[in-house]
């Protein structure tokens, strides 16, 4: 033992990792392969289904719910949930249509208080999380309760209705719609504009996840906030910046409500943060964190957009949806566990 | 040996309230050697390294550092003074990549914030390698590494980020006989790179192979401070045991099953 030798003997147990195997072990790949079954099942079961028109559909309601699962999914990875998300996005809806029609602004100011407010909003979720140290489920529901009633309680006394007054007239309408709202004939398909935030939304948030330092914080402080720390990592820094992620995708979701129908349901969004979670854990997210990824969220939210819409193509009673989306967040969270023990096993 | 250790203690003592955790205890460790702390649980032996490490700060006598006298009040000092210390959680995080967990919170950068991957990999299997680990896949979850493993990338990792003196608590002790070999490999490895080691254990047949003095502690005191040619194996067993006492329960024992 006093003489050690140079070079330890490497393991012989340890067998080289086929690229099968890493294709295993990416956190989307039971997503993708559920994605492409459904699309097989659909486009059997569904005349309709497999038509240009259709698929602009599915896309785009594939893309509203995306756009918040990429928040989301980011969050999730960092060890924590928002159940603000969906009535976020109206609260943010709401803020624009309610300042702009009541001072009488530019609704593109609007846009800008209501991005303050929603950012706002982001970071009082984060600072309650890191600083009462309470688990975020508890905190976010919270917030998410005084959200729905804030929502309601605010647009009835300034409007009297439990809806906004339509902003179709008023100044910056047009050019915020051709922002947030419109679609663009891409070689005779209908794409939503939502469509291409969507993709932005997850490439950026890929490249985040895997080629910056911020990146690596997000996965550590998800996997072990306490071994994060010891090494220097932000831990609490992280957290809010992911809590303010959501809080600007549900910006851009509610400058979405506005501008594609002018008036805001103040009811809207509640359930809606089930929804984002849902594609979050079916692309592949870990609940406990420190596991998964955008580009899996964006198939989940796929899958939820195919779901979603199929049901109509296929002309079955879309009562039926919920329970298949129940029994696919089974299906998929059951074959994810698979998956990765297998890989972990075999390691 | 050099003439100026690189940490030295001088009868360093700590109390908390009325409680005496340490009580004049001498220690010195110099680059290219190991120093072994040895001793039983409550001996003092982590209040000891959290006194070299900044967590805590020494009541009485003096604590130098390459000559010079210091009173840390973080880690972060003595890590800025090459003290590194690798505790016995390692602070990885399993579910992430080796390399990753090896550079980060202090990841190494491009242009535009875009990490320096190729670097890091490549880094980080070098490094490795330089311990004598072999691992041809620096992609895999730290987590499905084995025990000894893990303490090498934690080890290796506070080497390459600038460690003169590596303080290791209790690193074999969650580990079977196997696997404490292999890092007492990397302890030998580490010492021929040149540092200073030293390296807490309640184990002294873990201890004496790979150790240059050995400091055994009793109840916060020092009850023997040695270098290698004054002591033997057994004699360091006995005295870790508290020598007597070994050979009372011995003494016990024989009887005992005489009587069955």
């Amino acid at each position: 033992m006093t003489t050690p030798a140079v070079a330890a003997a490497p393991d012989e147990r340890l067998a080289r990792r086929s690229p099968l195997r890493r294709l295993l072990g990416r956190p989307e790949l039971g997503a993708l392969l559920g994605a492409v079954a459904l699309f097989v099942f659909f486009s059997l079961a569904a005349d309709a289904f497999l038509r240009t028109g259709s698929f602009s559909t599915v896309l785009y309601a594939s893309s509203t719910f995306g756009i918040m699962a990429v928040g989301v999914s980011l969050l999730m990875i960092g060890g924590e949930f928002d159940l603000s998300a969906g009535v976020m996005v109206t609260t943010s809806a709401l803020v624009t249509a309610l300042t702009a029609y009541q001072l009488t602004l530019n609704l593109w100011v609007g846009a800008a208080i209501s991005l303050a407010v929603t950012l706002a909003l982001g970071l009082l979720n984060g600072l309650l999380c890191v600083r009462t140290r309470l688990p975020s489920f508890i905190v976010t529901l919270a917030t998410f309760f005084m959200l729905a009633g804030l929502n309601l309680g605010v647009t009835k006394a300034v409007t009297g209705n439990v809806a906004s007054d339509s902003v179709r007239d008023m100044d910056g309408f047009d050019s915020a719609r051709a922002v947030f709202a419109s679609d663009l004939a891409v070689g005779g398909v209908t794409v939503d504009v939502t469509v291409l935030w969507w993709l932005l939304l997850v490439a950026a948030a890929t490249w985040l996840l895997l080629r910056t330092r911020a990146g690596n914080w997000i996965f550590a402080v998800g996997g072990a906030a306490d071994s994060a720390r010891a090494v220097g990592v932000p831990v609490a820094r992280t957290k809010i910046a992911l809590f303010m992620g959501v809080a600007f995708c549900a910006w851009l979701s509610g400058m979405h409500l506005v501008f594609a129908f002018a008036t805001v349901q103040s009811g809207e969004g509640v359930g809606n943060e089930f929804y984002y979670i849902i594609c979050a854990v079916i692309g592949g997210c870990l609940l406990t964190g420190g596991y998964g990824s955008a580009i899996g969220a964006a198939v989940g939210a796929f899958i939820f957009g195919m779901t979603n819409k199929g049901i109509v193509y296929a002309e079955w009673n879309p009562d039926w949806f919920k329970f298949f989306l129940g029994a696919m967040l089974l299906i998929a969270t059951v074959v994810n566990l698979v998956v990765r023990r297998r890989v972990e096993r075999s390691s | 040996m050099s003439d100026t250790p690189l940490v030295r203690l001088d009868g360093a003592g700590k109390s908390y309230g009325n409680v005496i955790a340490l009580r004049d205890v001498d220690l010195e460790a110099s680059p290219g050697e190991v120093t072994c702390v040895l001793g039983d649980n409550g001996a003092g032996k982590s209040t000891l390294i959290k006194i070299v490490a900044g967590l805590h700060r020494h009541d009485t006598g003096t604590y130098t550092v390459q000559g010079e006298e210091v009173a840390f009040s973080s880690p972060r000092e003595a890590l800025d003074l090459g003290i590194a210390t690798v505790y016995q959680d390692l602070a990885v995080v399993p579910l992430m990549p080796v390399w990753r967990n090896f550079f980060l919170g202090s990841e190494k950068r491009r242009r535009l914030g875009r990490l320096d991957i190729p670097f890091m990999r490549a880094t980080t299997r070098d490094e490795l390698h330089a311990m004598g680990i072999d691992l041809r896949d620096v992609d895999r979850p730290i987590g499905t590494l084995s025990g000894g493993e893990r303490q090498c990338v934690a080890i290796a990792r506070a080497v390459y980020f600038g460690a003169k003196a590596l303080v290791l608590d209790e690193p074999t002790a969650a580990l079977g006989v196997k696997q404490a070999g292999v890092v007492l490999r990397y302890i030998v490895q580490a010492r021929e790179r040149g540092l200073a080691v030293i390296f807490i254990t309640h184990n002294p047949h873990h201890a004496y192979p790979v150790g240059d003095r050995f400091l055994i502690l009793d109840r916060g005191r020092s009850i023997g401070y040695h270098t290698k040619d004054e002591i033997s194996r057994d004699e360091l067993t006995g005295l870790m045991a508290g020598g007597a006492e070994l050979e009372q329960l011995a003494h016990e024992l024989e009887r005992g099953l005489r009587k069955e």
